[in-house]
């Protein structure tokens, strides 16, 4: 445990009606370090990034995440946008949320629309021509340029985001992600739809974002391919609650894991029942 | 794309000259039989009974089964050429014009718009004898403003606003009120009734925060109805029904447009003509919707003009994004709301009279269509739009009752074969090595509800 932890999840608990998707989670991810949420379908991994990304908020528990320069938020507190804004958390979704009328650029500048805000004087300074905002703007370009050229979509810049094949909007939002500068960057289910060759990509491409720009990752994945080489760190969720918790190894022969990914023959889910204290 | 140029292969040579295809079956006659049988349904009551007043006053019915008759017939037989010849032909309508011109057209766009401006600046000149005209081209050009105004609720932020009368309406009566009460001038008071009704749009964007679409159409249509209300009911302040009348003209710069030795005319050496007012006013309301054009065209470019599409594409991965969907949204609200407020501050100076029956549901619905038929978020659309509904409202005057009728079959004709509008393709706000207008089909609009 040499690197700090960059998210601290503890007791977080969250219930919809009489559902509980997220019950007593407690984990943390260390910084510049790719972590793992995996577990079968409703094991609660959504509803957790949910929770992180202030799109829900949690009925118990607290989120914390610390910045490498020391600045601390509780996420439990923050309205959405400014856990991205000032939290510098930044997510995609598991379906495709792009701006699809607009194109590849617009949809990279709007990601850095707070910074372009300021720049253009709240409107008032952009409106009347200032040179301080046509610099910024062209500092953004340039950014949103390094993103594409970074996911090789520099070639369609202009071209409209819902025109892309389905892979290239995938590669498209995690751009854009990344274009707010986050410290977290939250992926759910980047690699759903891809084929092997793009997924192989994808695994060179966040590998790029932990080591070159030191971007930690939460990762929601289903695919165990691409969970197992990457990872440095996997959680596993069961009916909401955690169920492992450590390095792929570790995680691919816990025999818990196994249970709730396999099944268990008859004669030992009694002994697996009460191990998994149900 | 390659979808869309997948049948064009199928297509025969030469659209306009179809090949026979086929057998073409019992289609068409079934077809045909079904709309006679709607058009008799729909007939039967409306042209084949008739009242008529009889010899002692009571009412008689008269029928007239021939005549219906003779108009199923007619509705069959169309049809059955309609159908006959669709078969044959299966081409819509855009097929029928060449691909070159199609390009060329994207191409003039520019220059339409730069004819069009001249065109705008040199109607009084060409038109100074004809009043009715000039008249018209006022109401056009005001048409076009509130079109501006309302395009970037709409148009960009994708608000669906059936009340945008209100702002109309706040902003005359705004500045019907400070000029009377406090003897403003035109120039002072037209930035406050702006002001005002910007705070109005902050006020009706704050309960609709969380709607969109449908439900969002339905809140500010209230809203709408609620200021109209209230004018009509607040007799102390606005007279209610009877309205403000002797509201302070608008001034040369404080030369009165009167045949007075201060007057316009005496000062510049003219023989004096009423006339000068409606130029002024004229080129008035044209500078404002002029600034109303720029400061769009400049904000799209900018990042709250950014966002505002952005909310309208996805609001979700906009506040994922860090965006302020509140501010983004109650700034769209507030200066959409302030054109409509100048507009109405210009409505009032020209007609020196006001009441609450001049803002009814009619010029909401009027101001949308505009927005709608001219493409949501194109400026030219909405100007040219504004011209060919007010200017064909003009053209059928003569026709009276049977206006509406071609008005609501154009609308019709318009929804059917180009849902988007006039402009139907959305030009990007910056590009990295060439700029491609981007097709409607793939930009959501203010009908649609968020993705979930």
């Amino acid at each position: 445990m040499s690197r700090a932890e960059i998210l601290t999840v503890e007791h977080l608990t969250m219930r919809f009606g009489g559902l509980t998707a997220v019950s007593d989670l407690s984990f943390s991810a260390r910084a510049k370090e790719i972590t793992a949420l995996i577990g079968p379908n409703g094991a609660g991994k959504t509803t957790l990034f949910n929770c992180i990304t202030g799109f829900y908020k949690p009925t118990v528990g607290r989120l914390q995440l610390a910045h490498p320069d020391g600045a601390s938020f509780l996420l439990e507190r923050l309205p959405e946008f400014r856990i991205a804004r000032e939290a510098r958390v930044a997510r995609t979704f598991q379906n495709v949320r792009l701006f699809a009328g607009m194109t590849l650029l617009e949809n990279l500048l709007i990601a850095q629309h707070n910074a372009l805000m300021l720049a253009s004087g709240f409107t008032v300074l952009g409106l009347f021509g200032s040179r301080a905002y046509a610099r910024a703007e062209a500092g953004a370009i340039d950014k949103a340029r390094y993103w594409l050229d970074r996911v090789g979509l520099a070639e369609r810049a202009d071209d409209a985001a819902g025109a892309l094949p389905y892979g290239a909007q995938r590669r498209l939002e995690i751009a854009r992600a990344m274009c707010t500068d986050p410290v977290l960057l939250c992926l759910d289910e980047p690699a759903a739809g891809l084929n092997n060759r793009e997924s192989a990509e994808l695994n060179a491409f966040l590998r790029a974002i932990r080591d070159e720009h030191g971007t930690s990752i939460l990762l929601i994945e289903h695919d165990m391919g691409v969970v197992m080489e990457i990872s440095d760190h996997i959680v596993v969720l069961d009916y909401g609650l955690k169920i492992a918790d450590g390095t792929p190894d570790d995680v691919r022969n816990d025999s818990k894991v196994i249970a709730a990914y396999l099944g268990v023959a008859d004669d030992e889910l009694e002994n697996v029942s009460a191990e998994v204290g149900l | 794309m390659s979808r869309e140029s997948e049948p064009a292969k199928k297509r025969p040579p030469h659209p306009t000259l179809p090949r026979l295809r086929g057998r073409v079956g019992w289609g068409p006659l079934k077809e045909a039989a079904i709309a006679a049988l709607v058009a008799l349904g729909l007939f039967v009551l409306m042209i084949g009974v008739r009242t008529d007043q009889g010899p002692t006053g009571a009412l008689v019915i008269t029928t007239r089964f021939e005549l219906l008759a003779k108009i199923v017939a007619a509705v069959f037989v169309g049809r059955l050429l309609w159908a006959l010849t669709r078969r044959q032909a299966n081409v819509s309508i855009g097929d029928l014009v060449p691909a070159s011109v199609k390009a060329a057209a994207s191409g003039v766009a520019v220059y339409a718009a730069a004819a069009f401006l001249v065109f705008a600046l040199i109607v009084p000149i060409v038109f100074y004898t004809n009043r009715y005209l000039l008249d018209l081209a006022i109401l056009i050009v005001t048409y076009t403003m509130l079109g501006f105004g309302l395009n970037i609720v709409v148009g960009l932020a994708g608000l669906l606003d059936l009340g945008y009368v209100a702002f109309y309406a706040v902003g005359a009566y705004s500045y019907a009120l400070i000029a009377q009460y406090f003897g403003l001038s035109f120039w002072i008071c037209l930035p406050l009734a702006g002001i005002f009704a910007a705070f109005a749009g902050l006020l009706l964007g704050f309960p609709v925060l969380r709607l969109r679409g449908d439900y969002l159409a339905i809140v500010t249509l209230g809203f709408g109805e609620i200021i109209r209300l209230i004018l009509l009911n607040w007799q102390n302040l606005t007279g209610g029904p009877n309205g403000i009348s002797g509201i302070a003209r608008p001034s040369f710069f404080g030369l009165p447009f009167n045949s007075t030795d201060n007057g316009f005319a005496a000062t510049f050496g003219l023989q004096y003509s009423p006339t000068h007012r409606v130029v002024f006013l004229y080129y008035l309301i044209l500078a404002l919707a002029l600034v109303t054009n720029w400061v769009t065209l400049r904000l799209r470019r900018l990042p709250i003009g950014r966002a505002w599409e952005a909310l309208r594409e996805d609001e979700v991965a906009c506040r994922a994004l860090g965006i302020n969907t509140t501010n983004t949204k109650l700034t769209a609200f507030a200066m959409g709301a302030m054109f409509g407020g100048f507009a109405g501050a210009f409505f009032a100076t020209r007609q020196g009279f006001i009441s609450p029956e001049s803002f009814t549901f009619g010029e909401s619905a009027l101001v949308l269509a505009i927005v709608v038929l001219g493409g949501m978020g194109s400026q030219l659309g909405v100007a040219v739009a504004a011209t060919v509904m007010l200017g064909g409202f003009e053209l059928f005057r003569e026709f009276e009752q049977y206006r509406m009728l071609v008005f609501g079959a154009a609308m019709v004709a318009i929804v059917i074969y180009r849902p988007r509008g006039l402009v139907a393709t959305r030009t990007p706000s910056v590009f990295l090595h060439e700029g491609k207008d981007i097709p409607a089909a793939i930009v959501r609009d203010a009908r649609a509800e968020t993705p979930t």
